[in-house]
């Protein structure tokens, strides 16, 4: 049992940090719900309960995927870059403007857009890369400059050069039918982005356990001193992992305008980059359990989403309960005495039966 | 004249500048002491929400102006001291600490916003008090001077008088130089017997406490009622106006006057129908750049200071094999 619970026990950490969110959860229903009982069921269950609702989880997972992904890559590298969410916007703004200004046969037209999209979401990731690898400037302050210069961009070129005159709000042109990317299910809005966000998900697992490049990332992640003598160009390492969280974050965006809308139609940036970090964090910055953190994510949302619609309770229970869990998650010192208390357990057994071998 | 020159050259266009500026020189300096104990704070939005909204409801259910900044300022100081506890206690990155809280305070104000008022919006069903404007006598009569500094909401007067405040907290008191030294040089600080940990916690604190005025002036000066994310970004714009006044109190005030002059300049432009987000963009464009200059220019120096550490040690090196070699030969 104790070793059980030593090999496996940051999935145990996370996961007792999830259920300590969710006991604060049903204490605050119960505390402000006139129908506790039947509120915790639509939070809980809500999401399963019908076809559009569990679509709607799936839905909204992806741009999640995709940014956790992305922050996951840099955060390997240590670098606190959390420009996801500027690289989104912009990309997929830039990726509208050449979609609606460009014509070409479907299948070259989407992955021509996509491409576009990345390389804009790459640039804004080498910006920050190259001022912290070279210079040594803070990443972090540049990365949250570069998301407000990419929102004021992004609004700039659509509302100013590709708005939609004819609609009665502010969206840009429609894109034409060939950089679509096609919805799969009758009465669902799951489109084609969504297998994609998979699919980089395993690229980024890949790529970060398996290619070397990935393991001079979360080698200078871990330390960047030991990286150096043992001979890893750490300013490119650094560069790079910035560059693809940008390109990953930056397809991300545009396979929700590609996909769903078919059309550029935020005037607030999404948000998307910050649940990235949240999925991130709950994943461990491993790609393939973001997946899981992701689609866990998304179901709390709906769930809260119907908690706020049949219910009494407001929908920003969530947004509590998710930042009692990351920064449960993040604080190492959580539960750091019962592991300490095991080891200590385990280590004396294993002295023990030395002893009685001897 | 053009109306938009005219109406930039206006008392009321620099009025406005100071009105602006306020909400965002108040976490910018909540920004700067914590960047200057070494573990940057970027809650100060959520900092800003919670004295925002404790300040509102304390005022609302009180009727007293007194107890709600004191309230407001005990949320702003106990969100400081709670990142530093997760950070520095709980090890948290501070970063993502930061980030959670962030999260919890937009969260949380909603969520009670919600259970106070039954309205997920704002407060503004609530009778809540704001905190008074006030005229300065003589200056008050000077024709143009007049017109742009008098008559502001105290708090504006505040923020200034923090100004050569800050100044002299960090650069004239015990407290002050334990904190430059413990964001310098922890080990170097620890070896001297200060408590690091301790310095960087009220550090933090005081960032709250700056963070709090930001928050009580936003919705009770600036408005006069809370309304959910009213912060709307000012906590991360003051990092970029702490990181362009180079963490230094003059600095972030002429940082801050920037970014107040830029977003009342494009609440103008945007009556003209002319795109104002390209001239949103340009303080971040700035800092980005400042950043960038500073960032290489520090790294120049330090290069500098590394050759002449190399140059001395290798003399000294020699000069050590030197006298080495001539005590042998002596003996």
């Amino acid at each position: 049992m104790e070793k059980f619970i030593l090999k496996y026990f940051t999935l145990i950490r996370t996961l007792i940090a999830i259920l300590v969110g969710m006991i604060i959860s049903v204490v605050l229903i119960y505390l402000i719900s006139e129908m506790p009982v039947y509120s915790i069921k639509q939070f809980f269950l809500g999401p399963l309960l019908s076809k559009g609702r569990f679509a709607n989880v799936i839905e909204n997972a992806s741009p999640m995927i995709f940014c956790g992904v992305a922050i996951a890559i840099s955060f390997q590298a240590k670098q606190f870059n959390i420009g996801a969410e500027g690289a989104l916007f912009l990309s997929a703004a830039v990726g509208t403007a050449f979609a609606v200004s460009t014509g070409m046969p479907t299948v070259l037209h989407v992955i021509m857009v996509l491409v576009v999209a990345g390389a804009t979401g790459a640039i804004w990731g080498f910006i920050p890369g190259i001022l912290k690898a070279k210079w040594g400037a803070s990443e972090l302050v540049a990365s949250l400059m570069m998301n407000y210069i990419a929102y004021f961009g992004g609004l700039y070129l659509i509302n100013s050069h590709f708005r939609d005159k004819d609609a009665g709000f502010l969206v840009s042109l429609r894109l034409p039918e060939t950089a679509w990317l096609p919805q799969f299910m009758p009465g669902t809005r799951l489109h084609v982005g969504i297998l994609l966000a998979f699919v980089f998900a395993f690229l980024g697992y890949y790529f970060l356990y398996h290619t070397t490049s990935g393991y001079e990332i979360r080698t200078t992640g871990n330390n960047d001193k030991f990286a150096k003598f043992g001979g890893m160009n750490i300013i490119k390492v650094i560069i790079l992992a910035q560059v693809l969280g940008g390109m990953i974050a930056g397809i991300g965006g545009m396979t929700e305008v590609m996909g769903i809308h078919r059309r550029f139609n935020w005037q607030m940036s999404p948000g998307y980059g910050w649940d990235g970090v949240i999925v991130a964090i709950i994943g461990r910055n491993h790609p393939l359990y973001i997946i899981f953190a992701a689609f866990f994510l998304s179901y709390m949302r709906v769930g809260g989403q119907i908690l706020n619609l049949m219910a009494d309770v407001p929908s920003e229970l969530v947004f509590v309960i998710q930042s009692v869990i990351i920064i449960l998650i993040t604080a190492e010192a959580f539960l750091s005495t019962w592991k300490n208390k095991i080891t200590i357990k385990e280590a004396e057994k294993a002295e023990v039966s030395n002893e009685s071998l001897a | 004249m053009n109306p938009l020159l005219s109406s930039i050259f206006s008392t009321g266009f620099a009025f406005a500048i100071l009105r602006v500026m306020t909400p965002l020189l108040f976490p910018a300096l909540g920004v700067a002491i914590s960047e200057m104990a070494g573990s940057i704070n970027i809650a100060l939005e959520g900092i800003m929400l919670m004295s925002a909204f404790v300040g509102v409801i304390v005022s609302a259910f009180t009727g007293s102006l007194i107890l709600a900044l004191l309230a407001g300022l005990a949320a702003g100081i106990l969100m400081g001291a709670l990142l530093g506890y997760f950070h520095l206690k709980m090890k948290a990155d501070i970063i993502l600490a930061a980030i959670a809280l962030g999260m919890f305070a937009s969260g949380m104000t909603i969520f009670l916003l919600y259970l106070f008022t039954g309205d997920k919006g704002s407060t503004s069903s609530l009778q809540s008090l704001v905190f008074p404007s006030i005229e300065i006598p003589l200056l008050k009569s000077i024709p143009i001077l007049g017109a742009i500094f008098s008559g502001h909401n105290i708090l504006t007067y505040v923020a200034l008088i923090f100004v050569p405040m800050f100044y002299v907290l960090m650069f004239k008191t015990p407290l002050g130089l334990r904190i430059r030294a413990v964001g310098q040089n922890p080990h170097a600080a620890e070896s001297v017997g200060i408590n690091v940990d301790r310095i960087k916690l009220y550090a933090l604190m005081l960032s709250g406490f700056f963070g709090a005025f930001g928050g009580l002036y936003l919705s009770m000066g600036y408005v006069s009622w809370f309304s959910r994310d009213m912060t709307a970004g000012r906590g991360f714009i003051a990092i970029a106006a702490a990181t362009l006044g180079g963490n230094m109190p003059l600095g972030i005030l002429l940082s801050s006057l920037l970014f107040g002059f830029v977003n009342s300049f494009a609440i103008y432009i945007a009556s003209l129908n002319v795109p104002s987000e390209l001239i949103q963009m340009i303080p971040y464009l700035v800092t980005l750049i400042a950043l960038a200059v500073f960032a290489i220019r520090a790294q120049m120096v330090k290069n500098k200071i590394g050759d002449i550490q190399e140059h001395f040690d290798e003399d000294a090196v020699n000069a050590v094999v030197k006298d080495v070699m001539k005590a042998g030969g002596e003996s």
